[in-house]
């Protein structure tokens, strides 16, 4: 690993500190052109710390890096690339009413006057010499995630970067897109780039990586070869060995709680959303609804919430109506709520983690007596909470904002759970949580249901929805494309959350393994 | 490397807490210099002398000297220096104390109250109406003025909070153009019979009833100032007891998070923005019926309640919307006023100065990188840079 080379980019036992926590203690990575390697860990392990400190976005406080033999300084993100390092990220970085060619010359104007034939044939090229199609003139809002982080990708190559850090690329992508992401990355590698390929998804880092080195809490911990299982690479991650799919008994299905009849769902411009849906979840059982983000399955959270505008449609729950109920009245009725974005809509980072466990009962008993906030109750109820769910806090009177990801989020479900349920709807219920958090939330929710709740998971991640479904309904653009068993295959329901029907699925998909047979 | 690692989460908080104060304090010292600087400039005939600050430099340093020397001591004379000037200070305090808090807990809500002057003026409308027109014996009287007073800042208040609630306009503009009606009212109704004193032509109503004035305790030092003192307390008990200001401060802090949880974040704008308007309005019953300086309440002019409700906004971010923190901003401000008068009489410094201390000292409190670059102490500990030079080594 510390071998010197000539050629390629070297992290030299870079450590970053913020106060008194360590990031990255004296980590030390390298690339080679022509391969690629992935940096695997949990959620804050520190990976993006450490991109963030070679792009020049965050400075370190030791360690070099060395590009092709030469230290190199980046104290910011221009002279990263103009070194020849690009970066792909997470949340794409364009503007959105820009087209794909005016994305990319920006920052790179060149003068008072745009010279947008030159763009856009700068486009064609590259789209080209990468067999990365796509169109100079499409402006970025109306193309689908896939393509728009294309014009990513398009933009680190248009800087003629050498290496290239993909940021966890794959978050937002279909199945279907993650294979193409796939073959684009290794047509790269075998162009001469050198990739880091950031991730924790085990799957993919199989997959894809030459190499894999694995980082845990701010430190190395150890590299494996690409064959490694993917059991072994969890416990290389989390330090202990994780049941990536947790038992789960089958369900006892009881009378329906949740009934749900041609719910449609405009957003606030007025477009149709969630396009007449129709689905039934009992108590004791767990409804996945799978399908690529934006297509409808937020919406349908915030409906059952009462937080969006229904237009038709109704929405029944142990038999009252509540369609138009606001999340108060819902709340009161028994539902439980985990929204998709905890840290927009499921706590207060200013407030207090006992504070956040009360967020939606600080008017009920035992947590209010008439006017007045009862604060030993609520400080008891959070103490409790924090022992039952391993929500690892100083204190219960420290900021929720002070929490990692993996325990805002079981905060939030801790409050959710810890009061009786009729329904329980979560959204990525473990979106950015670690491996062993994970585990533990799966768990908790399948206690749920075998408590008597009806439950709704609306996830994008193909493992959960396996891993937590009895049912899973597929949306597409607004619509069910279906409603399958969650043995389904994996490539039938990609197919289905691209809108192909479940039987046309099914064919496309088995006449694709006669295929490969031949 | 980490030898501080496991430091006191107390201590930590603590030196938090100490450096706010550290950066209040700062920024005082920091305004007062430069007042200092203006005072000499300002001043031709000290100014002139620092044309022989080399041939003659006591004469200029001097001659600064004793200008600047003799306005503070008497800024600080005429705001603490004797009885009679503390109760002058908290005679200028109370209503600020009571409009900061308006100010204040609106921005704990999330929402900018400009409007603490419109609702102060609707205040003192109202108070000195009942005031010089009803007939009521002692307590009665006042206690009617009072409510009437806060009542009418509340109404100017809560209607901004339903508007914004029901149609989401934005309160910044709404409130703006509600202290132009409320100051236009004011100067239309002091032309009607209503309003006029009887036998004057310029606009000025009657002097109010003695029975219906702020009783004064020791000069003017009056009961207004521990209504202001109780106002506080109440506001501290809203927000940090009450289920009510629990809703106030999640809907201000994130208020997706807050309407997720079930929490309305109409009704709460609604009922923020009429408490503000309360307590904004009982500022402008303070300046419609607490004693001046001749131990009477000044009528009712278009000028009475001064710029409160604009003053209101600085004590409120100086005492960063808490409500201990607004009634010590309030008596630095109601201090600075009230020796501000005694500086421009004795050392005939002019009273805008004061305003210019004033400004100053909330520039500088709302601007902490800036004090903290002037006074390189006061900075927050970060990563040892000394760590990353030798890293890099």
């Amino acid at each position: 690993m510390t071998a010197q080379h000539d050629a390629g980019l070297q992290l030299r036992e870079i450590t970053k500190k913020f106060g008194t926590f360590v990031a990255n203690d004296a980590v030390s990575l390298d690339v080679q052109p022509g391969e690629i390697h992935c940096l695997l860990g949990e959620n804050g392990a520190g990976k993006s710390t450490l991109m963030n400190v070679l792009y020049g976005l965050l400075q370190p406080d030791g360690g070099q890096i060395i590009l092709d033999g030469e230290e190199l300084h980046v104290e910011n993100p221009r002279q990263a690339m103009a070194a020849g390092i690009g970066m792909v990220h997470q949340h794409f970085m364009l503007v959105e009413v820009f087209t794909v060619a005016e994305n990319l010359i920006l920052g790179r104007e060149g003068g008072p006057v745009l010279n947008l034939e030159k763009a856009r044939a700068k486009v064609t090229e590259l789209a080209g010499r990468y067999n990365l199609p796509v169109d100079p003139d499409a402006r970025i809002e109306d193309l689908p995630v896939g393509i728009q982080q294309r014009v990513e990708i398009l933009k680190a190559l248009a800087n003629d970067a050498k290496y290239l850090v993909f940021d966890e690329p794959t978050a937002v992508l279909t199945p279907q897109e993650i294979d193409e992401l796939m073959i684009v990355m290794q047509k790269l590698r075998d162009d001469g780039k050198g990739i880091v390929f950031i991730t924790h998804k085990l799957r993919e880092v199989r997959a894809i990586a030459d190499r894999i080195t694995v980082l845990r809490r701010g430190k190395i911990v150890g590299s494996a070869e690409p064959g490694t299982s993917e059991s072994e690479l969890a416990e290389l991650m989390v330090g202990r060995a994780v049941d990536l799919r947790i038992a789960k008994p089958e369900a006892k299905v009881g009378q329906i709680r949740l009934s749900v009849k041609g719910l449609t769902v405009a957003n606030p411009a007025g477009a149709v959303v969630v396009d007449g849906l129709d689905f039934e979840v009992a108590s004791g059982e767990i409804l996945c609804i799978a399908g690529v983000q934006g297509n409808g399955q937020s919406e349908l959270a915030d409906a059952l919430l009462g937080n969006a505008q229904v237009t038709s449609g109704t929405v029944t729950l142990d038999g009252v109506d509540v369609t138009h109920s606001n999340p108060r009245q819902t709340i009161a009725a028994g539902l439980g709520f985990v929204p998709e974005d905890r840290q927009h809509d499921g706590y207060v980072a200013n407030f207090t983690v006992a504070e956040n466990l009360v967020l939606n009962r600080f008017t009920t008993q035992p947590f209010s007596k008439g006017l007045a906030l009862d604060l030993k109750a609520i400080a008891d109820n959070a103490t409790d909470l924090v022992e039952r769910y391993d929500i690892r806090t100083e204190s219960i009177t420290k900021l929720a904002s002070q929490l990692s990801g993996g325990n805002a989020q079981k905060l939030v479900l801790a409050r959710e759970l810890s009061r009786d349920l009729a329904l329980l709807v979560a959204s990525q219920p473990t979106r950015g949580v670690d491996v062993g958090a994970i585990e533990f939330l799966h768990k908790r929710i399948v206690a749920e249901r075998d408590t008597g709740a009806a439950v709704v998971i609306v996830s994008t991640e193909l493992e959960e929805v396996e891993a937590l479904a009895d049912r899973v309904l597929v949306m597409y653009r607004g619509k069910a494309v279906g409603i399958v068993s969650p043995e389904t295959p994996r490539d039938v329901l990609g197919l289905m959350m691209a809108g192909v029907p479940y039987e046309e699925a099914l064919a496309n998909s088995k006449a694709a393994a006669t295929g490969k047979d031949n | 490397m980490s030898s501080t690692t496991s430091r006191p989460a107390f201590l930590a908080y603590l030196s938090q807490y100490w450096r706010e104060w550290a950066i209040t304090g700062a920024a005082m010292v920091l305004a007062l210099l430069l007042g200092a600087i203006l005072m000499v400039v300002a001043d031709p005939e000290v100014s002139a002398n620092f044309a022989y600050l080399f041939t003659a430099p006591q004469l200029a340093l001097g001659g600064a000297w004793a200008k600047v020397a003799g306005a503070y001591s008497a800024l600080v004379a005429g705001a603490v220096g004797s009885p009679e000037a503390l109760a002058h200070t908290s005679a200028k305090a109370a209503p600020l104390i009571c409009a900061g808090l308006g100010v204040g807990l609106g921005f704990r809500a999330g929402l900018f109250n400009i409007g603490a002057q419109g609702q102060a003026i609707m205040g003192s409308i109202v108070a000195a109406y009942i005031g010089f027109t009803f007939q009521l014996p002692y307590g009665l009287h006042l206690l009617v003025a009072i409510i009437g007073g806060v009542a009418a800042g509340a109404l100017w208040g809560g209607v901004v909070g339903w508007l914004k609630a029901k149609t989401g306009a934005h309160e910044v503009i709404v409130t703006i153009m509600m202290n132009y009606i409320a100051a236009g009212l004011l100067a239309w109704l002091l032309t009607t019979a209503a309003f006029m004193r009887p036998g004057r032509m310029d606009p000025i109503s009657p002097e109010v009833q003695p029975t219906s004035a702020l009783p004064g305790i020791y000069q003017q030092f009056h009961l207004g100032f521990l209504v202001a003192i109780l106002a506080a307390a109440a506001v501290w008990w809203l927000l940090e007891r009450s289920t009510t200001g629990f809703a106030i401060r999640a809907v201000g802090l994130n208020p997706n998070a807050a309407a997720t949880a079930g929490m309305s974040v109409a009704a709460t704008t609604t009922i923020t923005m009429t408490f503000a308007g309360a307590l904004a309005g009982l500022a402008g019953v303070q300046a419609a019926l607490g004693p001046s300086a001749n131990g009477v309440p000044v009528p009712l002019t278009v000028g009475l309640v001064g710029t409160v409700g604009f003053d209101a906004i600085t004590v409120a971010l100086l005492g960063r919307s808490r409500p201990l923190g607004i009634v010590l901003a309030g008596l630095l401000f109601g201090g600075l006023s009230a020796g501000g008068l005694a500086m421009q009489s004795v050392a005939q410094t002019p009273l805008t100065l004061t305003m210019v201390l004033q400004a100053l000292v909330v520039l500088f409190v709302a601007a902490p990188a800036l004090v903290q670059t002037l006074v390189p102490i006061l900075k927050e500990r970060k990563s040892k840079k000394v760590a990353m030079a030798g890293g890099e080594a």
